[in-house]
């Protein structure tokens, strides 16, 4: 596995020379520093803990000041660890853009927006009544029976109602890397990700 | 526009000199059509009743009368495909979406035109 930590900042499109237009998302992905390398022999398994983002020192408390220190590098905002990276890197060193190249597929994990306390028909995609006379009076939008009579006497578990929706992580798989520009760290990434701009985003293979 | 996608907007979008339009302006869209492995050009006149977006995703959208029957037909302004733009007329319109002569036909559905 190689990833890096990025941060979502908007969204465009690219032409291709036959007019075929390639929805894509703009993320700012590092340059992450290497604040710890975990060991199968010594930790029970192999990661490397990448750090994104650079916060004051006022806002660091002395366990991550010195913990930051050891990488030599200055306190940083999002960390992140990585298991079993297929590159060999070693403490206080860099990770950018570069580690990608044009046309991989990636996965993208994020944080979907939140939506607030939502129905079931936005929440599960249930379809509604579907009929505006015939008694239904003010349920247009409303789930339906949610489970039998006397044979059961309960809810099961799991079942579909309403409640909060978004604000879930989710990992979007096999997206295509359009377009690197390693000298402003932006990595152009295909279709949709999840979360709002300026959320933290992973991109890893 | 965020500085960063104006960023990337210029890098990858070519530059192109198309004339400067707005809602209600009478254009030709000289457009790319292939067909069975042929190129060729197709005029699409009409009047500009919408400008949409911002940087590589503005598009814009003409209306013409074909036939007796309303036609519309949407273009994104940075694709490839598109030749080039004539600005034929100046219209003299107060809004920037020009919905309502959907609705029209005939004698009212026609645009003053701006003289210079």
């Amino acid at each position: 596995m190689k990833g890096i930590i990025g941060k979502k900042i908007g969204m465009t499109s690219i032409f291709a020379a036959d007019g075929k237009q390639t929805p894509c998302t703009i993320i700012e992905a590092g340059p992450c520093v290497v604040t710890q390398v975990k060991e199968a022999g010594k930790d029970g398994y192999s990661a490397l803990q990448l750090a994104f983002g650079d916060k004051k020192d006022k806002h660091a408390n002395k366990a991550e000041a010195n913990h930051f220190a050891k990488a030599q590098t200055a306190p940083k905002k999002f960390v992140k660890e990585f298991r079993d990276y297929s590159l060999t890197k070693n403490l206080g060193e860099t990770i950018t853009v570069d580690i990608f190249a044009e046309g991989e597929t990636v996965d993208v994990v994020g944080t979907t927006k939140g939506k607030g306390f939502q129905g079931v028909v936005k929440r599960h995609g249930f379809s509604g009544v579907g009929q505006q006379s015939h008694g239904q009076h003010d349920r247009q939008r409303a789930p339906g029976s949610i489970g039998n009579s006397s044979d059961a006497s309960r809810v099961f578990k799991g079942m579909r109602m309403a409640g909060r929706m978004g604000g879930d992580r989710v990992k979007m798989k096999g997206l295509k890397v359009v377009k690197i520009f390693a000298e402003k760290n932006y990595i152009l990434i295909s279709g949709s990700i999840p979360g709002h701009n300026g959320s933290i985003v992973y991109i890893q293979k | 526009m965020n500085a960063a996608v104006q960023f990337v907007h210029e890098q990858l979008t070519a530059k192109r000199n198309h004339p400067k339009f707005k809602a209600g302006d009478n254009v030709t869209v000289n457009y790319k059509i292939i067909e069975g492995g042929k190129e060729r050009i197709q005029g699409f006149r009409g009047d500009v009743i919408k400008i949409q977006g911002v940087g590589a995703t503005m598009s814009f959208t003409v209306r013409k009368i074909s036939d007796g029957v309303g036609v519309e037909r949407l273009f994104p302004i940075n694709s490839p495909n598109i030749e080039s733009i004539i600005l034929n007329k100046v219209g003299k319109v107060r809004r920037a979406k020009l919905f309502y002569l959907r609705e029209r036909s005939g004698k009212s559905a026609r645009i003053k035109e701006k003289r210079m």
